[in-house]
């Protein structure tokens, strides 16, 4: 009943926040953007205090049910050693009691909170497991559905049904896809071996629990006397944490997923209040070496910046004939002295240190801004660039949905007014200043301020005497926000004319 | 290729029949309605040659093009030559073309289909474009090129390619200085062109200024083509164009065979607003939107042919179905039509027929495109116009999409860095960047929400 419950909790849980990171059209967020916000890290991350309460004292009085249930990256394994536990019998019932590895554990715990205070964020973001999960499904999946999204709009676009709405599929960062396919690789195989090794041996959410779970007022406790030492709950023990020699669980490790509950054939398990029912002596476990558990070895990767500064290659048709497109160079990002972080987010600093890299936020983002740094200071963790489109100002989606506070919440009307990044123009490049060269004809093109979303670029006269005279764009400081929208329609390409270098505090 | 052997039989029979009578087409699936049996394709006589002219001609700039694996477009030839043989099949006789149309591509692909035929089956029409170049060497190229490209030694007509704009002094400069029309004059001598007119779009001082030198004895003009249809007849706006039925009564006082362009208005005679629509069907019901603005144009005796640049067999198909069995409009349905009309201005559509002369803009803006996907929308009544409106979001959602569906972000309006470049080559003189703002604001109106 109760393995029945959590099972029901945990694929409602895992499917939800999976779905959430699936859809790119927003629609789930209003639904299911909570289930984000109680992730425990992005939680500490966030400060969010209610949350972290909420879970301490969830742990406090039931266990590590988090892990069972909230955490996608536990139910995640939970489901690959369950397959593998339907193969056949032995095979479920493959687990043994093995000592806590105390030194594995709690170093990289340790080294964990040193990487935080210190801001290493690499490793910070490589471990935290939901944000591991949150990779796998941006980087990893969400392309298929995209695809598969694509197939049926093609589908149905013949069949005269225009349900679907095609969207691009690109590759947003390698780094974050080579990362995630390591963790997924590396999860898999722990699961499929070992149940739940990641989360006691690894994981540092999992330990931070596990100071809690320790005290923990409702647990599974073995009656000794009614126990005939089958040993099928330690086998069934994906923890590997029940000890039938002593009649012992160690709950530092036991996530209360019930298997040994409903596997105990002579009624001896129960989950229970241990302070309404005098259970048997709880022995710690005598300290043994840390036994070698496969690290999980991960590589740093260099995304070249290459920002070749070329000039831009418009030209006319040679012979006037009727029809046809010219042919338009996607564009190339400029460097950045600062890096962009989306409106909310309080500065770059800031973003940078509370940022877990779950990408719900890459998944999320309809007009192609986010996609992870390609600087090894931020690895994994998000910046924003306007190759492909610009922050909108109608858009406020990735504030509404960031669970660690690395971006807050604001409102379209704030975002009006949230100074993420200056435009600066390059004079040599824009079009107003040679346009002979480039369309044979004069242009005030004025593109950048026609479009700015609060009015900060300006076309003014060239020559101050003439005021009817040429034009070209000169860029309020005090009003641009950062958004991107002139770089993104600048008709310069490769690399616009109009470019948006980032700020270091926001507002 | 037994199949292929069938095919050419039945054609062959099909052309044998009875000239005229529409012999079915034995290649169609017995499940499908049989080609209509009428009276056969209406035929006008030019007076001045007595050529004997299909009412309706095929105009060859809108024909389908495929894209090649290295993104470049070619003309689906196998789709030309089945449209080519059954318009031939079923009477029409008159090709129009020019070195200008379909990236440079239509008039060797109406080689290709015509070359098939014998020669004497058909009339063809094709034009000096030299809009880019009008040095004497360009142009001669141009017009000696045409030979090559359609597969044959002599033009039935000849056009100076959109002239008006800019009045008798562009007609000059373009055609007179560079020696052009004297050089034409004598090929026309040497029985290389057999009728030599122009293509008008403009105003009616251009138009008067370019009859005078017909009155005057400067220049005889054999035929003249005009942009004509029920809106154009009298709606239009005078500045880009010219009421039709002005110019109508002109040629017609001199005894000039007219040829007309656009009597749908690039397709959106073809599918016009709803409301007009439903008028028209209530009257015809088995009868097409397009038929009324062919029926229109034909029922003027003057008009020696009615071009339609069709893409597909459907609309073959639909127009000589209505040129077979032609009926030419009474008074009453004139009046009809001049009302449909006057509905029909009071949308805010753009003036554009999807000519693609604007093309390629150097900055990649699907010029046609935009214009196409946003009159569709006010046609269609899927234009949402203000929050207030009851189904606001689902129009705004639908409009959006479909954007992005029928033109690529890139290409769209928000990109046009207004160059104007494309202005001079537009024959509808719409104010291409002005409109592109419009319909860019519009389109951000309803972006942010």
């Amino acid at each position: 009943m109760l393995k029945k419950l959590r099972r029901a909790l945990a694929v409602l849980f895992w499917a939800g926040i999976t779905l959430l990171l699936l859809d790119f059209s927003g629609a789930l967020n209003h639904w299911l953007g909570w289930m984000a916000k109680v992730q425990f890290l992005p939680a500490v991350m966030a400060l969010n205090l209610a949350v972290i309460a909420l879970l301490v004292l969830l742990t406090l009085v039931f266990g590590r049910v988090y892990c069972s249930v909230i955490c996608p990256l536990g139910v995640y394994q939970d489901g690959v050693s369950g397959f593998r536990g339907l193969l056949s019998k032995k095979a479920r019932r493959r687990f043994h009691y093995r000592k806590e590895h105390k030194w594995l554990r709690y170093g990289i715990w340790a080294l964990f909170v040193i990487a935080i205070i210190a801001g290493v964020h690499a490793f910070v973001v490589i471990l935290a497991p939901y944000s591991a999960y949150g990779r796998i499904i941006q980087s990893i999946f969400q392309p298929v559905v995209v695809w598969g999204n694509n197939l049926l709009a093609a589908w149905s676009e013949r069949a005269g049904n225009y349900a679907f709405y095609p969207k691009e599929a690109w590759l947003r960062s390698l780094p974050v896809l080579i990362t995630a396919a390591v963790t997924l690789v590396v999860v898999t195989i722990l699961a499929w071996k070992g149940g739940r090794t990641y989360c006691n041996d690894i994981c540092p959410v999992g330990t931070t629990l596990s100071f809690f779970s320790r005290f923990s007022i409702f647990r599974p406790v073995i009656d000794a006397d009614k126990c005939k030492n089958c040993h099928i709950c330690e086998h069934e023990c994906k923890a590997s944490c029940i000890d039938i020699s002593t009649h012992t669980i160690d709950h530092t490790r036991c996530v209360d997923c019930f298997n040994c509950i409903s596997a105990c054939k002579f009624d001896a398990l129960h989950y229970q209040n241990r302070f309404l029912h005098a259970a048997s002596g709880l022995g710690r476990k005598d300290k043994e070496e840390a036994e070698k558990s496969p690290s999980t070895g991960r590589r740093a990767f260099l995304v070249g910046a290459a920002a070749a500064v070329g000039t831009a290659t418009l030209k006319a048709a040679a012979k006037k004939t009727d029809g046809g497109f010219a042919e338009i160079l996607p564009k190339q990002a400029p460097e950045r002295e600062i890096p962009l972080t989306p409106p909310g987010s309080k500065s770059v600093k800031d973003f940078y240190t509370r940022c877990t890299a779950c990408q719900l936020c890459v998944a999320e983002c309809p007009n192609d801004v986010l996609r992870a740094s390609g600087s090894l200071e931020h690895f994994l963790q998000p910046e924003m660039s306007y190759e492909k489109g610009y922050c909108r100002p109608e858009c406020t989606r990735c504030s509404e949905l960031c669970p660690s506070g690395a971006i807050t919440r604001i409102t379209r009307e704030e975002k009006t007014d949230y100074h993420i990044g200056l435009a600066s123009v390059d004079r040599t490049m824009c079009i107003t200043e040679n346009p002979a060269e480039q369309v044979g004809v004069s242009v005030d093109c004025g593109l950048c301020a026609r479009h700015c979303p609060v009015g900060a670029i300006l076309m003014v006269p060239v020559d101050p005497d003439d005021p009817e005279g040429r034009k070209h764009p000169v860029v309020m400081e005090d009003l641009c926000i950062g958004c991107g929208a002139c770089e993104n329609l600048c008709p310069v390409r490769p690399v616009s004319a109009i470019r948006v270098n980032g700020r270091q505090n926001h507002k | 290729m037994e199949r292929r052997e069938f095919l050419k039989i039945s054609g062959a029979a099909a052309a044998g029949a009875v000239i005229g009578a529409c012999a079915g087409g034995g290649s169609k699936a017995p499940s499908k309605p049989a080609a209509p049996v009428g009276d056969g394709m209406v035929m006008r006589e030019n007076p001045v040659s007595g050529d004997k002219v299909s009412l309706l001609g095929f105009g060859c700039m809108r024909w389908p093009m495929v894209k090649q694996p290295d993104g470049s477009e070619i003309i689906d030839q196998e789709a030309v030559n089945q449209m080519v043989d059954y318009a031939i099949e079923h009477g029409v006789n008159y090709f129009d073309t020019s070195p200008a149309y379909l990236q440079g591509l239509s008039e060797k692909a109406a080689g290709e289909a015509l070359s098939r035929h014998p020669r004497e089956s058909y009339y063809i029409a094709t034009k000096l474009s030299n809009f880019s170049d009008q040095t004497p060497e360009a142009s001669l190229e141009m017009y000696k090129a045409s030979f090559k490209e359609l597969k044959t030694d002599y033009f039935d007509y000849y056009l100076l390619h959109s002239i008006g704009r800019g009045g008798v002094a562009a007609y000059r400069k373009r055609y007179v200085d560079n020696g052009m029309v004297d050089f034409l004059l004598k090929e026309k001598e040497a029985g290389r062109i057999r009728n030599l007119g122009f293509s008008f779009h403009g105003d009616q001082a251009a138009f008067e200024e370019l009859i005078a030198l017909h009155d005057s004895g400067e220049m005889h003009w054999d035929f003249v083509q005009i942009e004509m249809n029920y809106i154009d007849w009298r709606h239009a706006d005078g500045v880009r164009n010219t009421n039709a039925e002005y110019l109508y009564n002109e040629l017609d006082k001199r005894e000039i065979p007219i040829v007309i362009m656009e009597p749908l208005l690039g397709g959106r005679l073809a599918s016009v607003p709803e409301g007009v629509a439903r008028q028209m069907k209530v009257r015809e019901p088995d009868l097409s939107i397009a038929s009324w603005a062919f029926r229109f144009c034909g029922t003027y005796p003057r008009v020696l042919c009615i071009l339609s640049g069709m893409t597909s067999m459907e609309p073959l198909e639909d127009n000589i179905k209505t040129f077979t069995s032609f009926k030419p409009l009474t008074e009453e349905e004139l009046f009809f039509l001049e009302q449909m009309a006057v509905q029909i201005k009071e949308y805010p559509l753009v003036n554009c027929t999807d000519c693609k002369y604007c093309m390629p803009c150097p900055f990649g803006i699907d010029i046609p495109g935009i214009f196409k996907h946003y009159n569709t929308a006010i046609t269609e009544g899927t234009y949402a116009q203000s929050k207030e409106q009851e189904d606001y979001a689902k129009l705004r959602r639908q409009y959006l999409m479909s954007y992005d569906r029928a033109v690529p972000r890139l290409r769209q309006a928000d990109h046009c860095v207004g160059c104007g470049i494309c202005l001079p080559a537009c024959p509808q003189s719409i104010e291409i960047p002005a409109e592109l703002r419009k319909i860019d604001q519009y389109v951000e109106r309803l972006r942010e929400g």
